[in-house]
């Protein structure tokens, strides 16, 4: 039979988001994987030389709509790093509690669309009623059911009330027979297991060769999660497990979230009840000229800012390293071999975030020609040019 | 000029009608399981109505007389079986003997008309879709014409559809019997293949390859695919009734028990579809030549032992 090409994307409803694979296929059977990215470059790291450092972690915010707190977090403690400074006990407890309020519904999001693009409708509605649940509890914490605007350099720009902990505690237990009857229902029916088991293994080694990062590489028997390895934050402070499977097939990594929202559950509770007294911001002032690297653990695995200052109240670099970046690459040893079925659901089980990867690329077959900033100006606009000719407007 | 009166009444406007309250019944009750408020009444009318005033797209490279063509073939096959079953369930005029046959044949071919449509679109993903309907369809045929095997033994081996209406009249439903309700069991997951339902809606994996055969069609052409699958949802119950439940009918009290016995049919499809993920192709092949094809011989030996 003749290989065929079949694209997924730039606009495909498996995910909404624009990604680009070309799949080429032998039958049914996957023998090659192409993937691109950068068509919605953003240049967030650009817009976040030209604000202030506060005003840059509006911008970080945004760079996710899912995981809006694991960039602030990671680029707060870039920029403390630079000082150096320690944040507040509270503030610290705080973040913590956020950025574990934020992994509890990004797993729940994952769930559900992975429910999604199995044709399990009922599991996706199902899943993403129990998230609007811990939304509210963020609204409550934050003010905001997403980019909770909770981060600045140096503490935290928004303190938990005392009095709203007990609601807050009862409405996070609320969730917990409802996600526990889910559980079930995921890890007892014999057709998911039937689709999900052996499919996209990622074995220890190659996990380790691509450098995978979170939930990927967890499932796949790599004990890797940055708070652990390096607590920040109150991760320390806390008890708490890593989940950690074996396999590495896309069922193993279906456990690690679901068992990874339960330890998150575990931490925000113990830090809620725990959460000491002081304060929450260390008004910063002046960053001195320096360099500074931090690191967050977010829903899908190590997020990654470097930042420089050069004595100004602006970032003069801020370099931005999201998970997907990593991940990303894993397909070619998953994907490949399997069924176009199950290539759907693998692509989708590292929980790609394309928008927060995007980055420019300027590939250039032809030749050797490199091109600057000038020339892409250039071209872009001889582009609208010939669209203007085409079209007939002058 | 009667056959054309009972083709353009029962065989259409009945069975659209039906099939888009139908449509609508089973939008309602997925929405309220998953927690949503569902479509209005006529939605599923609507959605017809404003695709027939749509633009139909015949994309480059198409082979454009099949692709414009398997649209109708499909929908003419649906009004053909519909004004059968009509026929004999009413007894409105004799039938003729193995209209059980054509009916079967008729049933295959909506499958072969998204078949065709979607390679005649030249789309790859819709060349996907269709190998896989095609690989579908040789899944599920065989363990559905064994389990219709169990009614015509049932019946003395008749190949009448009004004679196995008849039969049942007179002896109970065949679904009454042992074999005839393992028969019903698998027509069920037949009918939800045909009807390309989750779990077998693997031909048009929405989150797949974007509804395979039907990936290029627009306008007029999704619109007839559209009302030809809705009026399936009626048409496929509708026969396993005939077959297995005694047929529909109209007289007084048993209005409500016809009614009953469809509905009952449209909530399984429902249930099933609601409750389960896509299958793989090949997972879903090994189910209906495995499980569904052993169950099925069961009740035909079952039937012909007279059980």
């Amino acid at each position: 039979m003749p290989k065929s090409v079949i694209p997924i994307g730039p606009y495909h409803p498996l995910q909404e988001e624009p990604e680009f694979f070309t799949l080429t296929v032998d039958g049914e059977t996957v023998v090659d994987i192409d993937v691109q990215v950068g068509y919605n470059h953003r240049g967030i790291e650009k817009l976040s030389e030209r604000r202030t450092f506060d005003q840059s972690t509006f911008v970080i915010e945004r760079i996710c709509g899912i995981c809006s707190t694991s960039h602030p977090f990671a680029y707060t403690r870039a920029v403390e790093d630079i000082i150096p400074v320690e944040v507040p006990e509270r503030a610290k407890y705080i973040r913590t509690i956020i950025a574990e309020g934020e992994r509890i519904h990004s797993h729940l999001l994952w769930l559900g669309l992975a429910g999604h693009f199995l044709g399990y409708n009922t599991l996706y509605m199902w899943v993403w009623k129990l998230r609007e649940e811990i939304l509210d509890v963020m609204e409550i914490l934050s003010g905001n059911r997403n980019n909770y605007a909770m981060f600045k350099p140096g503490g935290v720009r928004r303190d938990i009330k005392s009095e709203d902990i007990p609601l807050v505690i009862k409405k996070i237990d609320s969730i917990v027979p409802t996600l526990d009857r889910l559980k079930k229902a995921i890890l007892d029916d014999p057709v998911l297991h039937a689709r999900l088991k052996g499919i996209g293994i990622l074995t220890r080694e190659d996990a380790i060769d691509y450098g995978a990062l979170g939930p990927t590489s967890r499932a796949s028997g790599v004990a890797k999660d940055v708070r652990k390895d390096a607590p920040y934050g109150a991760y320390d402070k806390v008890e708490w497990d890593m989940i950690v499977t074996e396999t590495g097939d896309v069922f193993e990594k279906v456990i690690v979230r679901v068992l990874e929202v339960y330890e998150s559950i575990k931490i925000m509770k113990t830090c809620l009840l725990n959460l000491p007294e002081g304060e929450i911001d260390l008004n910063i002032k002046d960053i001195p000229p320096g360099e500074g690297i931090g690191s967050a653990e977010a829903p899908r695995g190590e997020t990654f800012h470097y930042v420089r200052s050069d004595g100004t109240n602006r970032p003069a670099r801020h370099k931005v390293r999201a998970p997907t970046f990593m991940n990303l690459p894993t397909f070619k040893v998953t994907v490949i071999g399997e069924t176009i079925s199950d290539a759907t659901i693998i692509l989708a089980a590292i929980d790609p975030c394309y928008c927060c990867t995007e980055r420019m690329a300027v590939r250039n077959t032809k030749g050797k020609k490199i091109y600057h900033g000038q020339d892409l100006i250039r071209l872009s606009q001889e582009k609208t040019e010939h669209i203007k000719r085409k079209m007939g407007i002058k | 000029m009667l056959y054309i009166v009972y083709l353009i009444i029962y065989g259409f406007i009945l069975t659209a009608g039906l099939g888009l309250i139908a449509s609508w019944i089973d939008r309602k009750i997925t929405a309220r399981i998953q927690y949503r408020k569902g479509p209005p009444l006529l939605q599923p009318l609507i959605d017809i109505i404003k695709l027939l005033g749509k633009e139909t797209l015949i994309p480059k490279g198409a082979s454009k007389t099949m692709f414009i063509l398997a649209p109708v073939i499909g929908f003419g096959s649906v009004v053909t079986v519909s004004t059968l079953l009509w026929a004999n369930n009413n007894n409105l005029f004799s039938s003729f003997l193995g209209d059980i046959i054509v009916v079967l044949y008729l049933l295959a071919i909506p499958s072969l008309s998204i078949m065709i449509g979607g390679f005649a679109s030249g789309n790859p993903l819709a060349r996907v879709g269709s190998s896989r309907e095609m690989k579908l369809l040789l899944g599920y045929e065989l363990p559905f014409v064994l389990a219709i095997l169990v009614p015509i033994i049932k019946s003395g081996f008749s190949l009448k559809l009004a004679e196995i209406i008849g039969f049942q009249a007179q002896n109970g439903a065949v679904a009454g019997y042992a074999s005839g309700i393992l028969a019903l069991i698998v027509c069920i997951f037949c009918m939800q293949a045909k009807l390309g339902l989750v779990p077998f809606d693997i031909p048009e994996a929405e989150t797949e390859i974007i509804s395979g055969p039907m990936v290029e069609y627009s306008g007029t052409g999704l619109a007839i695919f559209r009302l030809m699958k809705n009026m399936l949802l009626f048409t496929l119950p509708f026969f396993l009734i005939v077959l297995f439940l005694g047929g529909l009918k109209f007289n007084g009290i048993s209005i409500l028990y016809s009614v009953l016995k469809y509905i009952v049919l449209l909530l399984i499809i429902t249930v099933i579809r609601n409750t389960n993920p896509r299958l793989r192709i090949d997972q879903a092949m090994r189910f209906f030549w495995g499980p569904a094809t052993v169950v099925a011989v069961v009740a035909v030996i079952l039937a012909v032992l007279g059980k």
